[in-house]
């Protein structure tokens, strides 16, 4: 018997696109044929098994799935030894997304989308990029099926993320560098809306987190609920129950979807959203939407944003620039009202820190933005008993910041 | 009858089509744009477009951009449109004034609170670029019941499937988007317009004008001819951002010479008839 799941957290979004009020589809007109055009494509795929199986045998095979869940005794160890008691200091596990091909967990949800532009058959992608990692998954998958690529990356992401640059290029993607606004994230979305707006007939927009216009924010979740069903069943077969903490930091906050959502229904498991607080959630500098923002419109959904009185959008800042966005996916927005995810807060400085502790611990080199993920493991994990278990999502790997991180440390390379 | 209306109805007793120009709110300054705004109607203009400044336009080109951060930077607001329609209204009672931007400034102002004061003000009808029909609850009812126009777009990709239901959420006339694309790029050839223009007629007996890559005296006269009116934004914009100093301040020719150009492109429609 079918048992109505009215309490179930893991329902939407609702025809609409909404998950309670956020959400939805706030776009020109220009590019509404072409969103419901995505929509019905992707509500096809999802029942095509020649759809399925392929995006699964690229998971495997080319990604490296399932990635390790790693027990980090090292970094467990080191918060043990610093808790204020001898029955303190929860388990600590890694979800290594970082294994993933390209580094970074985009990858997964890049491969499905690039599928669907095939099916649509759309001949040419464009993507937006923050810290870059996006930008490379989107480049690697168009090389993959040969298809021309153009990604458009804020200028001051382009300087301060010259390798991911570089491999973009290397895999025979365009790099458009955005100038508009603070020229990072949130510009670079911009300029590939209105790009796809002008070429809409033969252009898929292969969107790189929980955010945009529906069917987006949910096609982008499902893609990423791969971390989650994985983690389920790697932290089952190690410890024979679910974790009691699973924690990631977001900006637009695919990771963090992709790994909560599995979770949702399950009341014992807390969960974790780590915004980037930058200078400090007390500056004007930080990135931490949920923490100090309201809800809104921006590209294309209703969510909490940073935003001034007037309703004018707020520069973000943080340290990593794939946090650096003033805006959260609308499902993060409805789960910290409905309070089932705590948002929490990082600085620049306690992600730094992070970065160089895992680095030494695990001799694991963390994402700048992964980091800001583990800084909260670091406060969280030495209050908790022993026999918890918190679960990283170690999103992504740190290669591309160590320029960002020497900078910040006063050496030069 | 709204002033839309009425402006719509004289103008097709008069045979031609309406000229319709946009300025952007507080670009570059208060005082300049205030001064276009009531020099428009005895340049010609037969509708005005005010375009609200955002952070974020999506659906505009560089030159509307830069005019959103120009406005920005003078102190734009949705509340200081709003007063520059009242200023406005003191000396004319006549002339249709709408209102365009994204939403999410109204969101911030309360949308219902929004309607009632940009009816009070003497807006007309509203442009709301981001608010498709499927999220027209968001706004319509307030808008309708303080009587205000809610004017939509319609695109090249709006196809016939689509259009009966952009139409029935649309009141005043209709924008047509003469490009696939952001506004101030590319121009539509006169063979689209004249296959799109009918293609919509079957669909709606509201008034049709023609906007986005309308840039030229001849442009505007072909567009008006086609449809029942011209937006020309653009165009405008990059006649007032060249007069500008070095530091992007209004030069005292500034006003002048975008009127000019607002009589050029009215006269160019007056005569297409």
């Amino acid at each position: 018997m079918n048992t109505p799941l009215s309490n179930s957290l893991r329902q939407g979004p609702d025809a609409r696109g909404r998950f309670g009020p956020f959400g939805g589809r706030f776009v020109a007109e220009t590019l509404m044929p072409l969103i419901l055009e995505v929509e019905r494509a992707y509500e096809s795929a999802k029942t095509d098994v020649a759809f399925q199986v392929e995006w699964r045998r690229l998971l495997t095979h080319y990604v490296g799935r399932p990635s390790p869940l790693w027990l980090a005794e090292r970094m467990t160890e080191h918060l043990r030894a610093g808790s204020a008691g001898s029955e303190l200091g929860a388990k600590v596990y890694f979800k290594r997304e970082e294994l993933n091909h390209t580094g970074a967990h985009k990858i997964n949800a890049v491969l499905g989308q690039i599928l669907l532009a095939k099916k649509m058959g759309k001949t040419r992608i464009i993507a937006e990029t923050g810290a870059g990692q996006h930008g490379v998954a989107t480049a690697t998958a168009c090389a993959l099926f040969n298809l021309p690529c153009t990604v458009f990356m804020g200028a001051t992401d382009v300087a301060r993320q010259q390798p991911n640059v570089f491999r973009m290029k290397l895999l025979g993607a365009e790099v458009e560098s955005v100038t508009s606004g603070a020229a990072t994230l949130k510009d670079a979305m911009n300029e590939a809306l209105r790009h796809w707006v002008a070429n809409v007939h033969d252009t898929y927009y292969c969107i790189g987190t929980v955010a945009g216009p529906h069917p987006y924010p949910q096609m982008v979740r499902d893609f990423q609920c791969v971390i989650g069903d994985e983690t389920r069943d790697q932290i089952l077969a190690a410890e024979g129950r679910l974790p009691d903490a699973l924690v990631c930091a977001v900006g637009g906050g695919s990771s963090a979807m992709g790994l909560f959502h599995p979770f949702l229904d399950d009341a014992g498991v807390a969960m974790y959203g780590v915004e980037a607080a930058g200078r400090g959630v007390d500056t004007k500098e930080h990135a931490a939407s949920i923490t100090k923002g309201r809800p809104g419109v921006l590209h294309g959904n209703r969510t909490y944003l940073l935003q001034d009185r007037d309703g004018q959008i707020i520069e973000a800042h943080s340290i990593s620039a794939g946090l650096d966005y003033p805006g959260i996916g609308p499902e993060h927005s409805w789960l910290h009202e409905q309070g089932r995810v705590n948002f929490v807060t990082a600085t620049d400085d306690e992600a730094l820190e992070a970065f160089q502790l895992c680095s030494k611990l695990e001799g694991i080199i963390p994402a700048l933005e992964s980091a800001h993920g583990l800084a909260h493991v670091i406060k969280l994990a030495p209050t908790l008993p022993k026999d918890a278990i918190v679960v990283l999502n170690l999103s992504g790997r740190g290669d591309k910041d160590i320029f960002t991180v020497a900078h910040h440390l006063g050496v030069k390379l | 009858m709204s002033r839309i209306a009425a402006r719509f109805a004289a103008l097709k007793k008069e045979g031609r089509g309406a000229f319709i120009p946009f300025l952007e709110a507080y670009d570059p300054d208060p005082a300049t744009s205030l001064a276009l705004l009531r020099g428009f109607p005895r340049a010609g203009a037969d509708l005005i477009e005010i375009g609200v400044p955002f952070t974020d336009p999506m659906a505009d080109g560089p030159t509307v951009q830069r005019a959103g951060q120009r406005g920005l930077k003078a102190g734009a607001t949705l509340p200081g449109a709003l007063a520059m329609v009242r200023d406005f209204r003191k000396e004319d009672d006549a002339t249709p004034v709408i209102l365009m931007g994204y939403y999410n400034p109204i969101l911030a102002y309360g949308s219902e609170r929004f309607c009632m004061d940009a009816a009070a003000s003497g807006v007309d009808g509203l442009i709301i670029v981001d608010v498709p029909p499927e999220e027209a609850d968001e706004i319509e009812p307030a808008a309708k019941a303080n009587g205000l126009d809610l004017i939509r777009l319609v695109a090249p990709t709006t196809d016939d499937a689509r259009l009966p239901r952009v139409l029935a959420a649309t009141s005043g006339f209709v924008y047509y988007v003469a490009i696939a694309g952001v506004t101030g790029t590319r121009s539509a050839t006169r063979e689209a317009l004249e296959a799109n223009i009918p293609r919509i007629r079957k669909h709606t007996d509201l008034p049709i004008a023609i906007g986005f890559g309308v840039r030229t005296p001849e442009q505007a006269a072909e567009a008006a001819r086609i449809s029942d009116g011209a937006v020309v934004a653009s165009a405008l914009i990059d006649t007032l951002a060249e007069s500008l100093d070095e530091q992007g301040r209004a030069r005292p020719d500034t006003v002048r010479k975008v009127l000019d150009q607002v009589r050029a492109l009215s006269e160019a429609v007056r005569k297409a008839g």
